[in-house]
């Protein structure tokens, strides 16, 4: 049975003023799986990943052409860009927390959106710390700062404030590259998890992450998109010799 | 054979560089002596005489000014026989109070226009830090002016404490301007991101995480601009005046506890009543700066 596609992509092509950086990215991305974006670094895999939910709108001198498609929807068309990102979660590479108690962390995505009852707070908060497989080690001091929890623990808070807000999809820009193993191995328990409710996009340097975890790895070099397919393909008999030299570590 | 050769080789590399290592620390050890000794004391010194200043001018001040502290000097009238400072430091809370009142939000609006809003260096936002940095190295006496000039008599509000409260809020301006847009500045942009990706917009993203995390910092500064406020004499006498009564109105002329001070002893005559002055005037700048310092500590600690 085929998935539904949750991402379509079709020529995409984005500047920083002068400077192209992604070259006509054509991909569709599906529903309720784990998609990992994999190159060396200033390939575009991150600049891609930021087109789904529009952070590229942050930048100056950021300028896109194509079609993103989000279920069918043009993602640049949109008036409501703050819907999308409701929509469209995403969790970066550094953990961020905000200078505030875990509880307050969570709460603030629901509070953004309208959630006022305390309770049916409690209640979110609880399912997104659940959910995220960190309310065990929170559960007793919600109140305190979130910048207490160690570095791993943060990014699972990350993970879950991202979650507060009922995404559909998550988009994870190197989740794990400023943390240690264990920490590493809980996210990526978690993620398995995760695939279950939500469309996942991982962008890793870790191509051993990128096997455990993800469904389709996409290649990308130089801002374009190389090779697009099944992990298991991808990664024993890639059709493309540059994918093959970078998955063997010949560059990268 | 090979070996020993190797051996040698190293047995003598040691032994060169030995002494070497002998001649270099002879050749130094007299001046490095002096070296050394010059900078264990010198930075004593610069500060003993940095401490021991700071301790004379309080000593000073308390000495020559607690004999003249009685409870005549706080009567609510002022009059030649008490010379009572409590009307000029019930001015001076006003005067604090309302040129913050002006200055405080204008400076930070400002500021979260220039860093959160504004294009990054666009010409805009040059031209008004050019303009905040200049207004800032203006003497106040050329506030003064300007206040008495325009406030005083273009606007014809005379000498009163709503001339000297507008004189004040430009004076302080750029200093509330630049702290706060440092401070904000200051916040880690992953804070931004972090909230833009949750789906909040701009204006819930500058007031529920930006301006919290950078709230100490904010606040330094208007803590620095009311030491300058309660310091200030030059842009206040000739645009407050030098009445002293508690002022009746805002139209009305009153003298701050500087200006209290600075005519108390220009006059002459009430030299231990000046010293007085200054004594509660220390007073209130350390109670101030203690009193931030608490709540810089405590909006840090969230």
């Amino acid at each position: 049975m085929r998935n539904m596609l949750k991402f379509q992509l079709e020529d995409v092509q984005l500047w920083y003023n002068d400077f192209k950086a992604l070259h006509g990215v054509t991909m569709d991305i599906e529903e309720k799986e784990i998609t990992a974006f994999i190159g060396p670094s200033g390939c575009g895999k991150s600049t891609l990943l930021k087109c789904l939910n529009r952070m590229n709108d942050l930048v100056e001198g950021c300028h896109i052409t194509g079609k993103l498609l989000l279920d069918g929807e043009d993602i640049n068309a949109t008036q409501d860009v703050n819907r999308l990102r409701r929509r469209v979660g995403m969790v970066f590479q550094k953990p961020n927390p905000f200078p505030m108690s875990i509880y307050d962390n969570i709460a603030f995505g629901p509070r953004t959106h309208g959630v006022t009852s305390r309770l049916k707070l409690d209640g979110i908060v609880e399912k997104a710390l659940r959910d995220a497989a960190i309310w065990e080690e929170t559960k007793d001091r919600l109140k305190k700062s979130a910048l207490s929890l160690s570095g791993g623990q943060q990014q699972r808070l990350c993970i879950a404030r991202a979650l507060a807000v009922e995404p559909e999809v998550l988009l994870m820009d190197e989740p794990t590259s400023a943390l240690d193993p264990i920490s590493t191995s809980k996210i990526e328990e978690l993620m398995a998890d995760l695939k279950k409710k939500y469309t996942v996009v991982i962008v890793t340097h870790n191509m051993q992450q990128a096997t455990r975890i993800s469904d389709k790895t996409a290649f990308f070099l130089l801002g374009e998109l190389i090779e697009y397919g099944e992990t298991e393909q991808v990664f024993s008999m890639p059709r493309d010799q540059r994918c093959e030299d970078y998955i063997t570590g010949r560059f990268g | 054979m090979n070996y020993t050769l190797i051996n040698l080789f190293f047995k003598a590399g040691s032994a060169l560089r030995r002494t070497a290592r002998r001649s270099a620390a002879f050749a130094r050890r007299l001046p490095r002596r002096i070296e050394d000794a010059v900078f264990r004391v010198f930075p004593w010194l610069a500060a003993i005489f940095t401490f021991g200043a700071l301790l004379f001018l309080i000593g000073h001040i308390l000495v020559n000014g607690v004999p003249y502290l009685r409870p005549s000097l706080f009567a609510l009238e002022y009059n030649t026989e008490n010379v009572s400072l409590l009307p000029a430091l019930v001015t001076t809370v006003f005067m604090v109070l309302l040129s913050l009142l002006i200055a405080a939000p204008l400076g930070l609006f400002t500021a979260i226009y220039l860093v959160e809003y504004a294009k990054r260096g666009s010409r805009l936002v040059r031209l008004v830090r050019v303009t905040a940095e200049t207004l800032s190295g203006i003497p106040s006496i050329v506030y003064g002016l300007f206040g008495s000039l325009f406030f005083v008599s273009w606007l014809g509000w005379g000498y009163s404490l709503l001339a000297g409260t507008f004189t004040l809020s430009i004076m302080i301006l750029p200093l509330i301007m630049r702290t706060a847009e440092e401070s904000l500045k200051a916040v880690p942009d992953t804070y931004r991101e972090g909230s833009f990706g949750l789906g909040a917009g701009r204006l819930r993203t500058v007031f529920r995480i930006v301006l919290p995390a950078a709230a100490p910092g904010i606040l330094a500064g208007v803590i620095l601009a009311m030491g300058r406020i309660v310091g200030e004499t030059a842009a206040l006498i000739y645009t407050a005046g030098t009445v002293a009564q508690i002022p009746t109105s805002l139209l009305a002329s009153g003298r701050t506890l500087a200006i209290h001070m600075y005519a108390l002893s220009s006059e002459g005559l009430y030299t231990g009543q000046a010293y007085a002055t200054a004594v509660v005037l220390l007073v209130l700048v350390v109670g101030i700066n203690a009193l931030s310092a608490a709540l810089a500590k405590r909006i840090a600690k969230g």
